[in-house]
């Protein structure tokens, strides 16, 4: 057994390496100026609607940058085309970073992102998929969005369809009970076409996660339901993320989980690894910092 | 009279239906055998899926799915389904108005046996609430297939609530159903009986025992609780002047709720409930918990005279 899992640390190492090596600069470079684009937007338009959630937006831009700029099939003329890849946004109140990634990657005007979360426009508080272009399901109550891109992934595999299912998991909502009903659920039926990324920024409104109610060992509790877990040492690391995803595709029979290691706030100093700026947005002031930090 | 349950006549029909529409796929929560999609099972083992003792997730794997093509059933006893998974049911299912197909059985004191945590007795009032829910109570086995095709036919959420009791055929094999429509299954001047469910079998029987007494009464079929006939139930109160509700479920929020919001704004008359007074059933046998809480023909006949009675002079 130790043997085998020695090997399979040989090859995954080699896989990672290799990756590495295909893996432009060039692609890579270019991602981090996208990212950069999103997470201007990210504060932008927290700041105009004067609320939101920033902090877990901005700990997440390279994981939807890298699926909707490099890995995911989908096409911003067809958002509902029958063979896109899913993206479920099941920590929904990260809904900022969703929008500033649709919109950067051309599913509608960038001006929506100024209308965030006002009376009339489309950009709703949380992801409402019958509003939105580019959105997959309606998320904001955690937990959800988990149990429906199961559904979907079930649906693809029924359908022997080889579009695959991406969900993104806050750290704190893997705390709801439906996340372990739905993780059983995912390896009870193999759902291999099922990627789940946990962006483990380790805070949570009341602080950190593993004062308020620790889900740790993150990775060891998927790997006990079944699933094919990879850890990534710094999730807002293209080249990691994209190994990871490597390893992910490479897997035929279980879900796979991917735990990110994030920073919350990335990118805007005073927001950085800071509960405080979960859900609220800067003002005048604290805008023109975080832009300051983001040029 | 013959005598089925309706969750007995939803389980056979689903494979007819299965048979029709391909896109049919069908979740439970373990309890296949008692919601009678274990008879879907078994002809289609490849399309049923068990979410195992996990309500919630029964609900959010039924959404997902129905966003790739799928039209999901998904059932599992009342209490659980619009009780456990409500917030699911609201937020992922209605919210999104998503083609999820929602079939809890085991609604109302008719359970029995299994007792007061096991009747549910506020389903109705609890998924009528919600914004793009169709809620639906057949009457009898020939209902359930009505509003099974009616359910396939209509794009969104629909809350189906079946019963385990085997109750009486009353409805004719050529019934007619359409959402928002109720149906008049006898017509009289003097007083109208609302009923769903199991209760409308005791309706028609307490209509009898009123003519006999000189009193006409009309029966409607209330099976579509939302959209409710706003029409016919106007029609009742200008026409007969008083109002008798019977339901298998609480009198607050159900269908003595829904009654009551129409006439309130239109053709304010009185209303006699008959239903779970705000309290919770007990085990026993289901026709004796029935009786108990005062859910019988006889309870309508009294509510109807009292309603009768309570007529104004002039009406």
């Amino acid at each position: 057994m130790e043997n085998l899992n020695a090997v399979a640390k040989e090859i995954r190492r080699d896989i990672v390496k290799n990756v590495n090596k295909v893996s432009t600069d060039r692609l890579t470079e270019n991602l981090n100026d996208v990212a950069k684009e999103i997470r201007k937007d990210i504060v932008k338009s927290v700041s105009k609607a004067a609320s939101g959630h920033p902090g877990g937006s901005l700990s997440a831009v390279e994981i939807l940058t890298l699926l909707y700029f490099e890995k995911m099939n989908i096409d911003p003329a067809d958002p509902q085309k029958a063979d896109r890849d899913r993206f479920v946004l099941s920590k929904g109140h990260a809904a900022p970073v969703l929008y500033a990634t649709l919109a950067e990657r051309g599913f509608f005007p960038k001006e929506e992102l100024d209308h965030l979360r006002q009376l009339g426009a489309m950009l709703q508080g949380h992801p409402a998929m019958d509003h939105v272009p580019g959105v997959d399901m309606s998320t904001g109550s955690l937990g959800q969005g988990f149990s429906t891109a199961v559904g979907m992934a079930l649906g693809a595999k029924i359908q022997n369809a080889d579009w695959k299912t991406y969900a993104l998991l806050g750290d704190g909502e893997i705390q709801e009970g439906i996340i372990w009903e739905a993780a059983m659920a995912a390896a009870h039926y193999g759902l291999s076409n099922l990627t789940a990324f946990v962006d483990n920024n380790n805070l949570q409104i009341d602080g950190a996660i593993s004062d308020v109610m620790s889900p740790y060992p993150i990775d060891e509790k998927f790997a006990a339901f079944g699933w094919h877990v990879i850890n990534v040492a710094d999730g807002n690391n293209f080249d990691e993320l994209r190994a990871a995803l490597v390893l992910a595709d490479a897997e035929t029979e279980r879900p796979t989980v991917i735990v990110c290691k994030t920073v919350k706030g990335k990118g805007v100093s005073y927001m950085e690894n800071n509960a405080g700026w979960h859900g609220k947005g800067p003002n005048a002031e604290e805008l023109a910092i975080a832009l300051e930090d983001l040029a | 009279m013959e005598k089925i349950a309706t969750r007995e006549a939803y389980g056979k029909y689903l494979v007819e239906l299965g048979e029709k529409h391909p896109e049919i796929v069908v979740f439970d929560a373990d309890l296949s055998g008692a919601t009678k999609t274990g008879i879907f099972k078994k002809a289609f083992p490849e399309r049923h899926f068990n979410a195992g003792i996990a309500e919630c997730d029964l609900m959010g794997m039924a959404a997902g799915i129905s966003t790739t093509g799928k039209i999901p059933f998904a059932s599992t006893f009342a209490i659980f389904g619009a009780g456990r998974a409500f917030e699911i049911i609201r937020n992922t299912i209605c919210y999104p108005k998503l083609n999820v197909k929602i079939a809890c059985t085991h609604a109302g004191l008719s359970v029995g046996e299994d007792g007061g945590s096991h009747q549910s007795v506020e389903d109705i009032a609890l998924m009528r609430v919600l914004p793009n829910m169709t809620v639906l109570v057949p009457a009898d086995a020939v209902e359930t297939r009505r509003m099974m095709d009616a359910a396939i036919a209509h794009e969104g959420p629909v809350f189906i609530r079946l019963g385990r009791l085997a109750t009486g055929v009353v409805l004719p094999e050529d019934y007619k159903f359409e959402i928002g429509k109720a149906a008049m299954l006898k017509d009289g001047g003097d007083v109208t009986i609302m009923a769903i469910g199991l209760m409308v079998e005791r309706a028609l029987e307490a209509a009898e025992t009123l003519k006999s007494q000189g009193i006409e009464a009309r029966v409607l079929n209330m099976g579509s609780i939302k959209p409710i006939d706003r029409e016919a139930i106007v029609a009742a109160a200008k026409e007969t002047g008083a109002i008798v509700t019977a339901e298998e479920h609480s009198v607050i929020g159900g269908l003595a709720g829904a009654v009551c919001e129409v006439l309130a704004e239109t053709e304010p008359v009185h209303v006699e409930k008959v239903g779970i007074n705000d309290q919770f059933g007990q085990s026993g046998k289901a026709l004796e918990v029935l009786e108990h809480y005062g859910l019988t023909a006889d309870a309508i006949v009294t509510a109807a005279k009292k309603a009768v009675d309570r007529k104004p002079w002039w009406s």
